[in-house]
């Protein structure tokens, strides 16, 4: 591997979280943004191709290193480390709903969902995957929330537009439609 | 415009692998129905009915059934939504005339929040795909070093004795330095002071506390000065006589009086 590959493998490694594209550049002065492109690709391909238990993964514009899913199963069960808890299905109807509607208020979400939204959307508040975004015109001035930066690495998305566009969604039910007229 | 564009778009990038997963039927389970509008999809799903044709009346009495054994504390919502079915088939059964264009099928707005909540779902799906993949790979978890912890319990204690001197000199060398200041006790010069007072009554009749001690005088000095005036005092060489409360002391030789 290049120097540059290796410096920012090491730096990778150091870190807990995704180390954004430009810190990762200010880490050698010397760095261009192509030369960490491609070292990047040099640590991504050194990882796959000589068959590493770790992944280089781009997450939230940044970059962290992983572990393979494969072996998820033998680190949790000798305690080594242990899977974050699974968000319930309403939790993730209103994230779903956020993320495509954002900035949007308490009552919207409550109206497409048709149940309350205040609890969870403190506990989504509270795990930092949602965050008050603003206020709305409205009456009253309802806060509005939108997804944060941690939204897009607890999916282990790039940037929101990496979700299906909403013209490319089924809606499952529309065959019944066909049958029927 | 149906409700089929009820979620705008995220962003002008998309991804292709997506699809497959949205068709592949991901199943859910969930403890319970995430609302009522969750669990009147799933009826209308087991019934195989057209959602652009419900069959009110049947969908209703499910829907009622279904709530029935629920905790009275969840029911609200599913309640509200069994009203609204109610309502929905009560107008239907209202009688219309044919050429009536204006006629507006009650179950349009529940047919839209049903599609606008489909998408919701289908986007859950996804989410929950994902998600899954990511909990499934764990990042390196930054621990703090733990320096006292480094050198494990279970090894039999060895030391030489040059060790133990050492760990002896540290523990003093350490136990040492807490001390901020060193008290270095001081005799008071009383008889010194004495002497300074007396200089000064054979000058003048009456003295007063700061023409005995200069202003810029030492703990030490002070308490030299108080305990050679209560001294003399006691010996009868001088008075001390405070003229009225909170005025100064003044002093006067005994000769005087």
């Amino acid at each position: 591997m290049t120097p540059l590959a290796k410096l920012l493998e090491a730096a990778l490694f150091a870190s807990a979280r995704p180390i954004p594209s430009d810190t990762l550049l200010h880490l050698d002065a010397e760095a261009t943004p192509a030369g960490v492109a491609s070292a990047l690709d040099e640590i991504r391909e050194h990882y796959d191709n000589e068959g590493h238990g770790v992944e280089l993964v781009a997450v939230s514009d940044g970059w962290q290193i992983l572990t393979r899913p494969e072996y998820t199963e033998a680190i949790e069960r000798a305690q080594l480390a242990a899977r974050p808890q699974r968000l319930s299905g309403a939790a993730l109807e209103t994230l779903a709903i956020i993320a495509y509607r954002q900035p949007i208020g308490r009552l919207e979400i409550e109206d497409i969902r048709g149940v309350g939204a205040g609890a969870i959307l403190k506990s989504l508040q509270e795990r930092a995957l949602v965050d008050v975004v603003g206020r709305g015109e409205g009456m009253g001035r309802p806060l509005l929330y939108g997804t944060t930066p941690l939204f897009l690495e607890h999916f282990a998305l790039r940037h929101l537009g990496e979700l299906p566009r909403a013209d490319e969604l089924t809606v499952a039910l529309r065959p019944a439609l066909a049958q029927a007229s | 415009m149906t409700s089929a564009n009820v979620l705008r778009n995220p962003a002008v990038a998309a991804t292709e692998e997506l699809d497959g997963a949205l068709t592949s039927g991901f199943v859910v389970e969930l403890p319970e129905f995430s609302g009522p509008l969750d669990l009147l999809l799933t009826l209308i799903r087991d019934e195989q009915v057209d959602i652009y044709d419900i069959p009110i009346a049947r969908i209703a009495e499910q829907f009622l059934a279904r709530i029935h054994g629920m905790r009275i504390d969840d029911a609200a919502e599913y309640l509200e939504m069994a009203a609204r079915l109610l309502r929905i088939k009560a107008q239907m059964l209202l009688p219309r005339h044919d050429g009536m264009e204006a006629w507006e099928d009650p179950r349009a707005e529940l047919v839209r929040r049903l599609l606008e909540y489909q998408q919701v779902r289908e986007v859950v799906d996804v989410l929950e795909r994902l998600g899954d993949d990511r909990r499934n790979r764990f990042a390196r978890a930054y621990v703090p070093m733990q320096v006292e912890s480094s050198m494990p319990d279970d090894r039999p204690f060895a030391a030489s004795l040059a060790d133990l001197f050492a760990a002896v000199d540290r523990v003093l060398r350490q136990a040492a330095r807490p001390l901020v200041h060193d008290v270095i006790p001081r005799a008071l010069d009383v008889d010194g002071a004495m002497k300074s007072i007396r200089e000064v009554m054979s000058l003048r009749a009456r003295a007063r506390w700061s023409d005995i001690v200069s202003r810029d005088a030492e703990p030490w000095q002070i308490l030299s000065v108080l305990l050679a005036l209560l001294e003399m005092a006691k010996s009868g060489e001088l008075r001390i006589a405070q003229p009225k409360p909170f005025a100064c002391m003044e002093l006067s030789g005994d000769t005087v009086s």
